[in-house]
């Protein structure tokens, strides 16, 4: 049965040192390693660290495993053979004890880690030695992972883009980051750790670009059939180029409003890059409470309303139907495809009172998840629940 | 294999093994063990639904809340119904032991009946919401409670079904150890499914309709 | 993926001729081998008039020796197709550079790389510790049968039924493509209308039923019929880790059932669990998945560490060292492992302090671990240690092993796990722990225990060639991937746009192929070793003079395992035994009282199989009708009260006789 096996094992053998000459020579970038943005290099640290205190323990109990293994092995009839011994309390202290010290100190490692890398943190740091500047503010990026591409919005230039990202370096970057439909993982290696995008969920990434360059950014959580082609370019170039490129951005024809956007987030992959010039401010917010489509309620009114205890069986019929030929297919034993009707409904009996006064907004978190903090906007009215619903709504 | 000094055959064999016993586990020994290890694990898909319940039960997505679907009063006769039937089969699992066959298939067919009474009470008021628009579909909340509540009814059935099998048996077989073991294990499932709905009156109910 | 609603028709539910796979050439080529292969064992079967041999004696035995055996088949089984999964992955993914597509569409790669994860984790890990377990736990406590030998066999039909479900997914329809956790939305009937999750979700079901019985029988049959004498702190190790198993399983899988029924409700009845809209939390998913599937790997590696004991032991002819840490070290591990699962995602947005505990939880695991690291080390030290394959492979594991738990407490570490989570970093360590860990020790398990289930040695001569090829391919297959995670290259990509990357993945796909010849080399050791069979024979029971009970029987041990019940006064056994000249008892013989078999497992299982089929394509009559045939057979079955008979005294003095002859022969030069 080997014959041909051990021939192809032959040539591949001879081309092993082909392949390894390859990947010295491909200049294999272990960005993970030598990553180009502040946080990722910490979080780096934090990785080599807990590994050579680990191979304190772990490169002794390799050793000792071969030494012991030749040792003692039968053919050396050695006369120390002792059958009958099998306890001995210095050494379980060490062999618990070690592991212990180590774990300790890793854990505190973590703990310190963790905290300071938590990515809702915002940067005290550019860069070692270098504090973040106390007038510096960072430049603020709103991550949207649609099915299969990424989009960013630039809230404080008004500008958006599909599967690039542009910022300068040296400059602290505050992501505020969701999805529409499915889970993904946005994740930049030379920049950041990763963080999920999910549905109705907002997670924050701070992080700073310390070198300029161009680096892979994609999902790393897989997320459907285009799932491979989901990646963009992150540009990390100096101040003045970045001013430059949001000068270019802003001289495209493109903007990108709500009906544009709900074309945009149609399921496709190895999208071009794409700029837009203006972007409808409330955008991002409709995103992340999941209601861009004319009429629908907003995920932080219902949790206000929620809050308060519902609407009661009034609030039944408070639903529209899903235009059909855009709806996603049904349980077979479900509803016809629908979503919970804004309240601005016209003929909501609650409609007359005008209802979300801040305060009622900031009753409750419309998060369910470890940790999830508000969303920013619920801070300032979030008046995009408020927009006229236009005639399509209130047809139900 | 070296002989141990001194030590006679004989003495070996008593050391080493049993020789004089044929049944050394009687059948149905681990039964109840078994049993209460099955239960423990039944109890955790109920802590899971509990658990779902309590992650979601207040999203109403702007619809119904507890206190405008639950009547109370429907849900104690319900309730009711239901630990009355423990107590019935308490009574059989009594007449069980003392032997009379009759007794133990009354109180049996008693608690069939409050089981029934139970699960009747419910289907209706799942009906009720249903036609109120409330339906499983309308809220998380409605989702999770539906199920909850659904899946205790579920069981009682189970347990009904259960009860008729071993009325049967009992009548054709009479009180045997086989029999008897059967019924003591679907007398621990049957207070177990009220010491469950215990919780869901509790959390679900009460709570609900105070939130 | 926008599509309009499926038809369903009455008769048909929505199978269509459309659902089997004829425009897909690799599918129709696999459909004609698996085909060709099923034909000819069949009609092998037939030719040999084997089925009644089959049914009687196998498909319907109770006895926990068959049945585990039984398991052990079916690993192997899957673990062909598992392993066909890893190869095409592997083989898609070292193409698909510098614009080349691979040769599998997403769809098709989708599905493979949610079938591998899925199959090997159900259906190939999961049958062969629990075989192992069925087979040498009872053995090991002197029993004669587990508490429920009823429920044994029905328990391992249903884990054949899920494996069933989920193999015609292949033929009829699709898998899955969400990954083998099938998070939402992305497994929600809205992204995934089709039959693939609905596979996987009744896949899962079925086989959860016989996983979770099977749990409580092995739990129940540990307390409960343990030989007189055997104090818990005198159970043999590998017994002491089943036990922790099972509570683990029991413990656990219901978790997963009530998961899997809640994801359920919301793809059939439109139930707002976990989606996005009217309340649903995906997270709830996430949380709910992984509180399961944490504790799942420990159940996976924890008897397996009790395999490694008991090799460790028996191979270097020493008592095991530190057997009651050991003891404490397993249950440690078993409640710790429910005190992880956040780990799995830390980069979902959980605070800082919340990151924090988990991380430091999932390191003090490793503590438990290290230290059971260190009582096989010293169990070596000062023995005499003899290589046989189980040794080799327990030796191999240990270097191995402590890679993958390093990685481990990297990826432990929340910020590194930012950088790591998701990449094949992560695909390398997961790997490095099942194949390492556990992979690794079934195989020093089968070959330690093999001549005891079928009374010869395996063949060492392939045994080693399959040693080799294993250890050497894991290391090419695996350690270039730990290399692409770290250069941020993230897991279940179908095509790479940077071709420095490329030669990395050919060594990978390398290694996958060494790999794939230590299975054939498997293969080929077993059917040498039947051919070799009289010279490999082993006579005594005990061929490599070993310390707990199973090998003071015969090999195979007779029916009913042991003429008189062992009496126990010490952890080794068997070897506490032979030090004080235990001579075997030839006389004095009693009845034994043994379950009697049944087919009822069998007809349940393959009823459930079509209900699981007829609630995957909404063939609703046939769901009800399927549904109330099992009720009907499971009821029907509760009428039977003769489940048992007697072996009469002469029949066990015959066989013990037997053994007598066999004994001298082997003894004779």
């Amino acid at each position: 049965m080997d014959h041909e096996p051990a021939h192809r094992r032959l040539r591949l053998l001879r081309n092993l040192p082909v392949a390894a000459a390859l990947m010295a020579l491909g200049g294999c970038n272990f960005v993970v390693l030598h990553p180009a943005g502040d946080v990722a290099a910490r979080q780096r640290d934090l990785l080599v660290e807990s590994t050579v205190l680990m191979l304190l323990i772990i490169v002794p109990v390799m050793v000792l495993t071969v030494l012991f293994a030749i040792r003692y092995r039968q053919s050396h009839r050695r006369a120390d053979y002792q059958p009958d011994w099998d306890h001995s309390i210095h050494l379980e202290l060490v062999i618990w004890g070690a592991p212990l010290l180590i774990i300790i100190c890793i854990g505190a490692l973590t703990w310190m880690g963790t905290h300071l890398l938590d990515p809702y943190r915002p940067l005290t740091r550019i860069a070692a030695g270098k504090p973040v500047a106390a007038e510096a503010s960072p430049l603020e990026v709103d991550v949207v992972a649609l099915d299969w591409k990424w989009l960013f919005l630039y809230p404080q230039y008004g500008i958006g883009s599909v599967n690039e990202l542009a910022a300068p370096v040296d400059r602290p970057i505050s992501f505020r980051i969701t999805s529409p439909s499915v889970m993904n993982s946005f994740y930049i290696p030379a920049l950041a750790g990763q963080i999920y995008a999910m549905p109705g969920m907002e997670t924050r990434l701070h992080a700073v670009a310390n070198a300029p360059g161009t680096f892979a950014g994609f999902s790393a959580n897989y997320s459907g059939a285009g799932f491979s082609g989901m990646h963009f370019p992150f540009r990390a170039m100096p101040a003045a180029d970045f001013d430059q490129w949001v000068a270019s951005v802003r001289a495209v024809p493109d903007r990108l409003d709500r009906s544009g956007y709900l074309a945009l987030a149609r399921p496709s992959s190895n999208e071009p890059v794409r700029h837009y010039a203006g972007v409808d401010p409330q955008l991002f917010g409709a995103i992340l409470n999941l209601c861009v489509e004319p009429g629908r309620m907003c995920m932080h009114e219902m949790a206000a309303i929620d809050a308060k205890g519902g609407l009661g069986l009034a609030g039944v019929d408070a639903v529209l139907p899903r235009d059909v030929a855009a709806s996603r297919p049904r349980a077979v034993f479900g509803a016809n495809p629908a979503y919970v009707a804004s309240l601005c409904t016209p003929e909501d009996p609650t409609a007359g009172g005008r209802p979300a006064s801040p305060a009622r907004l900031d009753l409750s978190p419309p998060l369910i998840g470890f940790g999830l903090s508000l969303p920013a906007d619920l801070s300032a009215p979030a008046s995009l629940t408020l927009s006229p619903v236009p005639a399509a709504g209130s047809d139900s | 294999m070296s002989m141990a000094a001194g030590a006679r055959p004989e003495e070996i064999a008593v050391r080493t093994y049993v020789a004089e016993e044929a049944h050394p586990h009687a059948e149905g020994d681990s039964t109840s063990l078994g049993f209460w290890i099955y239960l423990m694990s039944d109890c955790l898909i109920f802590a899971m639904l509990f658990a779902a319940y309590g992650v979601l039960g207040g999203n109403y997505a702007a619809g119904p809340a507890p206190k405008d679907l639950f009547h109370l009063p429907l849900v104690a006769v319900n309730t009711t119904a239901l630990l009355l039937s423990s107590i019935t089969y308490g009574f059989a699992m009594v007449a069980m032991q003392e032997g009379r066959i009759g007794r133990t298939q009354l109180w049996l067919a008693v608690t069939g009946l409050f089981g029934l009474a139970f699960i009747g009470i419910e289907l209706s008021e799942f009906a009720d919401m249903i036609r109120e628009g409330a339906t499983p579909q309308r809220s998380a909340f409605l989702s999770a409670f539906f199920t909850l509540v659904g899946t205790h009814g579920l069981h009682v059935t189970a347990g009904i079904v259960w009860l008729v099998t071993l009325m049967t048996q009992v009548r054709l077989h009479g009180l045997t150890a086989a029999n008897r073991r059967r019924l003591a294990c679907l007398s621990m499932f049957w207070h177990f499914l009220d010491v469950v709905w215990i919780g869901v009156f509790t959390f679900v109910y009460l709570l609900g309709v105070l939130r | 993926m926008i599509e309009s609603q499926q038809a369903v028709s009455p008769v048909f539910g929505r199978l269509t001729l459309e659902a089997l796979p004829l425009h897909e050439p690799i599918v129709v080529y696999t459909f004609v081998v698996v085909a060709l292969i099923g034909v000819a064992a069949l009609g092998a079967v037939t030719w040999f008039r084997l089925w009644g041999y089959l049914w009687r004696e196998w498909f319907t035995s109770v006895d926990h020796k068959k049945i585990g055996i039984m398991y052990m088949v079916l690993g192997i089984v899957m673990l062909l197709r598992g392993f066909a999964d890893a190869i095409m992955m592997r083989l898609q993914q070292a193409m698909a550079f510098n614009g080349s597509e691979g040769y599998l569409p997403p769809e098709h790669y989708d599905q493979v790389f949610s079938a591998h994860g899925v199959i090997m984790i159900f259906f190939v890990a999961m049958p062969l510790v629990t075989g192992l377990m069925n087979y040498i736990m009872p053995l090991q406590i002197g029993a004669r049968d587990v508490s429920f030998p009823f429920l044994n066999n029905f328990s391992f039909w249903m884990t054949a039924g899920g494996a069933v479900l989920t193999m015609l997914s292949l033929f009829i329809g699709a898998f899955a493509r969400t990954g083998w956790l099938a998070y939402p939305p992305l497994s929600g009937i809205a992204y995934s209308p089709d039959v693939g999750v609905d596979y996987y979700i009744w896949g899962l079901q079925i086989a959860g039923v016989g996983t979770t019985l099977s749990g409580i029988n092995l739990v129940t049959t540990i307390i409960k019929m343990r030989a007189p004498g055997m104090a818990m702190m005198r159970l043999p190790i590998f017994t002491w880790t089943a036990l922790c198993t099972n509570v683990l399983i029991v413990a656990t899988f219901p978790v997963l059932t009530a998961t899997l029924a809640l994801l359920t409700l919301d793809r059939y009845l439109g139930m707002n669990f976990f989606t996005s809209d009217f309340g649903g939390s995906p997270m709830l998913y996430v949380n709910l998945i992984w509180i399961w599937g944490h504790p799942e790997v420990y159940i996976l590696i924890l008897p397996v560490f009790g395999i490694y004991s008991e090799v460790a032991s028996t191979f270097s002819g020493k008592r095991l060292f530190g057997y009651t840490s050991m003891v404490y070290a397993t249950v440690v591990i078993t409640i710790l492992s429910y005190l992880v699962w956040l780990h799995h995602f830390f980069t979902m947005g959980s605070g800082a302090s919340v990151n924090s505990f988990f991380g430091i939880t999932t390191m003090i695991i490793s503590i438990p671990t290290g230290a059971k690291i260190f009582n096989w080390l010293f169990t070596m030290y000062r023995g005499r240690i003899r290589f046989e394959l189980p040794m080799m492979w327990t030796v191999a594991f240990m270097l191995t092993f402590v890679i993958g738990g390093m990685t481990g407490v990297m990826l432990a570490v929340p910020p590194a796990d930012f950088v790591l989570h998701n990449s094949l970093f992560l695909v390398a360590h997961f790997h490095n722990v099942i194949i390492g860990g556990v992979v690794f020790g079934l195989f020093a398990g089968m070959n330690f225990w093999f001549p005891k289930a079928f009374g010869f040695r395996l063949d060492p001569f392939w045994g080693k060639f399959s040693f080799w090829f294993w250890v050497i391919g894991f290391y090419f297959a695996f350690m270039p991937l730990y290399a692409l995670g770290l250069m941020g290259v993230t897991r279940r990509l179908r095509v790479f746009d940077d071709p420095s990357l490329q030669p990395w993945f050919v060594v990978a796909a390398f290694g996958a192929f060494l790999i794939l010849l230590g299975i054939l080399s498997f293969l080929v050791q077993v059917a040498v070793s039947i051919k070799n069979r009289e010279k490999l024979r082993d006579t005594t029971g005990d061929p490599w003079n070993a310390r707990s009970l199973e090998w003071a029987t015969s090999s195979p041990p007779p029916d009913y395992n042991f003429a008189f019940t062992p009496v126990v006064h010490d952890v080794d056994a068997w070897w506490d035994m032979k030090q004080h000249g235990y001579t075997r008892p030839l006389a004095g013989f009693r009845p034994i009282h043994m379950p009697k078999n049944t087919g009822t497992g069998v007809f349940i299982a393959a009823l459930s199989v079509i209900l699981g089929f007829a609630l995957v394509w909404y063939i609703w009559w046939l769901a009800a009708l399927s549904f109330v045939a099992i009720l009907a057979v499971a009821i029907g079955h509760t009428f039977d009260y003769r489940r048992s008979y007697d072996i009469p005294a002469a029949e066990i003095a015959r066989a013990e006789e037997a053994r007598t002859r066999l004994i001298v022969a082997g003894a004779a030069p």
